[in-house]
């Protein structure tokens, strides 16, 4: 019995389709460039925040820019503005890439993702401006929720059509936990926004349902995205078949069966079984984590099988040794897109066990309440989620654009900005977190004492922030410099139409015309040399 | 999984199952709850906010005062204090008894016992239950937050970190005076405070034919310029009616104490 499935992406990929990449250009250019907006926003809102903690008095008279308000903005700029496009348009590429079918009515995604970003603008202008609905993660007032659940259906539904229109009908683990997170959204944010919002339920059960949502969205959605983004590129990156697909699959249903069960946390004010249920659930978590770290470990472990996508290496960014591909086998890339996904990947791990760890009654006896909690969300989110988008938006937008990353030194920075800005945001917060969860529980020390003593902590996370908004505003630098550069080439392309004379108009018309183009292959011609 | 109905099935079965447990149950068994009444007497509890309060809490959630204050006490278990009131027709065996038992610090099965023996001497006991966990040594509260306590509110803002300090039961604690100019000014009451001041809840205005009643008493070094005087807008005055009206301090079936 032969298995209907594919074992590395791109395995009967000759060679790749250029049209498949031109299909994507605008959607994807419409989706990151928002997203790249917002990931600017969300880190600016976040220094804003942050700044209280070193001036409480810092400005007391704008009601706009309250910690209340500016940090569930900066959270939700962060997630609706940058995790969840950056996701969908990930997804939309790997869908057509892995299904070798090119997007069509390419129009439809790109009106919605414009309208999604519309929507992140309404949810924002009514946190800050004091309509927030005050749930956690799901702050945005109804006018903007629902623009947003709209904008996503429109675009999971061409997600979805062009996943069954691929023309290699073969699954690849990616399309599993890709599938699952285009369906997982709509229901849980309507559950939420149904239940809380336009009829709210009475009493805890709007926590309940709170957590519950709160707990799929950011742990099994972004996991579910993040997850099958990092299958797609760890075998492309080492040049090794994902290991193996069976653990893979395995990893897909216990991420969804106990991750799905997490969030009510040990110590909430309701009938005990659910944060027992919720805690059980997220002791069994533990399985896909590991599940996933092993894939991890023996996928992109240098291997000696050749390598399939050096093979048919561009002169894109990542292909830094191209030429090498075809005499020696060793692909092992040591910058660029493989370390952002390496480092999501093991922020994953990392962020999944302290997310456990705080369902544990014993230890949630210690965190719960404390920064530790805020620790773990950022690494989540940034350190896993964005860390990886950013890697695979490095990799896939020069290619569905058609020419060069603007800056690709830049982007190699940011690396070397990000990282550490991770590590200096949350090391000081999870470590402070766990002493100032051990001074609470200690009734002997004053609540000031214990709060004093945050302080320290709070204001080295500052120091990560400040590195973050560095290097999210280099990410955005090189977005909005592509977007720049195809709006121009555009304009030429008209105006070449336009001025070109009679007879020869139909020919420069179909011109694959792209500026850099040339010039890069010209400059990658000189660095093989 | 061969295509794409098998991934929706498994999101099905998964999500759905989840959203049976967490969104259908808690529904079922929470949402159609009803005020209960308060242990050992005939009183109904949660009675709803006043009014004002109500509104207090709709600025309490615009203003996000949740991203640093938790709403919920945790209690890590009960002490039981047994007291002596009547010493029955033989109070020699009963005060011999008594010495060789223990009073205080007690789990309500080795109350329950003792008492037992002491009544069966003859002596009558009276158990005090005493919550215990470190919020309540913090006078946070006398008992830990249940599900009743959040009946009415909506939203019910829970919280889920303390840069703050508890506020369930705040308004037993402080009063509206002392949370108006917490707000306006919150090192004038909390020296060293690091909660950022709410000024845009109030307007500094010149004193008119005679200062307002509602004008803040404020000490010197956070007082405006002679001539002027900080009055609370309206949603102030509703965010401290919000703060006083919290209190969760009566025994529950669910949280049992001796009041």
């Amino acid at each position: 019995m032969t298995l209907n499935v594919m074992k590395t992406p791109d395995a009967r990929a000759e060679t790749p389709d250029p049209k498949i990449d031109a299909s994507l250009r605008v959607p994807l250019l419409a989706l990151f460039g928002g997203a790249a907006f917002w990931l600017v926003v969300s880190s600016v809102l976040a220094m804003i925040a942050s700044i209280k903690f070193h001036a409480p008095d810092f400005p007391a008279h704008c009601p706009w820019l309250t910690y209340g308000r500016v940090q569930p903005a900066a959270d939700d700029a962060l997630l609706y503005g940058f995790c969840i496009p950056a996701g969908l348009g990930v997804a939309l590429w790997l869908f057509a890439q892995l299904g070798r079918a090119p997007l069509r009515g390419a129009i439809v995604p790109v009106v919605a993702a414009k309208l999604w970003h519309l929507g992140v603008v309404v949810g924002l202008a009514g946190i800050l401006s004091g309509n927030s609905t005050g749930f956690a993660w799901l702050e945005f007032p109804r006018a903007g929720s629902v623009i947003l659940f709209f904008a996503y259906l429109l675009l999971a539904l061409w997600a979805m059509m062009n996943f069954a229109a691929r023309r290699e009908r073969a699954l690849y683990p990616s399309h599993w936990f890709l599938v699952a997170a285009v369906f997982w959204f709509p229901w849980i944010y309507s559950t939420a926004n149904l239940f809380l919002v336009a009829w709210p339920v009475r009493g805890v059960v709007q926590a309940i349902i709170g957590w519950w949502f709160a707990g799929n969205l950011l742990f099994v959605w972004l996991a579910l995205v993040g997850i099958g983004t990092a299958f797609y590129f760890l075998p492309k990156f080492s040049g090794r078949p994902l290991q193996s697909y069976y653990l893979a699959l395995f990893a897909f249903w216990t991420l969804i069966l106990f991750g799905t069960w997490c969030g009510i946390p040990p110590g909430a004010p309701v009938p005990a079984w659910m944060p027992v249920l919720s805690s059980f659930a997220a002791g069994l978590t533990v399985v896909p984590v590991l599940a996933v770290a092993a894939i991890a470990w023996h996928t992109s472990r240098g291997s000696d099988a050749p390598s399939l996508e050096c093979g048919v290496a561009s002169s894109l960014w990542l292909e830094k040794s191209a030429h090498r591909a075809d005499t020696t086998a060793h692909c092992e890339p040591k910058g660029g897109p493989f370390c952002f996904i390496r480092f999501g990947l093991m922020s994953f791990v990392l962020s999944s066990l302290m997310f456990i760890a705080m369902a544990c009654p014993r230890i949630s006896r210690v965190t719960e309440f404390t920064w530790f909690g805020p620790a773990q969300t950022q690494l989540q989110l940034y350190g896993f989620f964005a860390m990886t988008m950013f890697g695979a938006i490095y990799y896939l937008l020069p290619r569905a654009a058609g020419f060069e990353l603007p800056f690709p030194k830049l982007a190699r920075a940011q690396f070397w900005i990000s990282m550490p800005g991770v590590v200096l945001l949350v090391l000081p917060l999870a470590i402070g977190g766990v002493e100032q969860g051990m001074k609470l529980n200690n009734p002997n020390i004053t609540f000031m004492d214990a709060t004093k003593a945050m302080l320290p902590f709070l204001r080295t996370s500052t120091i990560g922030l400040l590195l973050i908004l560095l290097g999210n505003s280099l990410f955005a630098l090189n977005i909005f410099a592509m977007a720049f550069v195809w709006e121009k080439s555009l304009v030429k392309k008209a105006f070449a139409v336009v001025t070109a004379p009679l007879e020869r108009s139909s020919t420069s018309a179909s011109l694959p015309s792209s500026p850099g183009f040339d010039g890069t292959r010209r400059r990658d011609k000189e660095v093989q040399a | 999984m061969k295509n794409g109905f098998w991934i929706f099935l498994a999101v099905f079965v998964a999500l759905g199952g989840s959203w049976c447990g967490f969104v259908l149950a808690p529904e079922l068994q929470l949402g159609g709850a009803k005020q209960t009444t308060t242990l050992n007497s005939s009183d109904v509890y949660p009675v709803g906010r006043p009014g004002e309060a109500n509104q207090g809490l709709s600025v309490y959630r615009a203003n996000g005062c949740a991203a640093c204050h938790t709403e919920q006490v945790r209690q890590t278990g009960i002490a039981c204090v047994m007291t002596l009131t009547d010493a029955g027709k033989n109070p020699e065996a009963v005060t011999n008894l008594i010495s060789s038992l223990k009073l205080t610090g007690l789990t309500k099965e080795e109350a329950d016992a003792a008492s037992d023996k002491i009544s069966a001497a003859g002596g009558k006991t009276e158990i005090h239950i005493i919550a215990t966990g470190p919020d309540i040594a913090r006078g946070w509260g006398m008992r830990q937050s249940v599900a009743d306590d959040f009946l009415h509110d909506n939203p019910v803002q829970l919280g889920s970190l303390r840069a703050g300090p508890d506020l369930s039961n705040i308004g037993a604690r402080a009063d509206a005076n002392w949370q108006l100019l917490h707000l306006y000014a919150p090192q004038s009451v909390v020296k060293g405070s690091t909660m950022p001041p709410f000024r845009y809840l109030f307007e500094v205005r010149k004193i008119g034919r005679e200062p307002s009643p509602n004008a803040l008493k404020l000490p010197p070094e956070f007082a405006p310029p002679a001539g002027y005087e900080v009055v609370p807008k309206p949603e102030a005055r509703e965010l401290a009616a919000y703060l006083s009206s919290l209190r969760a301090t009566v025994p529950l079936y669910d949280a049992p104490i001796s009041p």
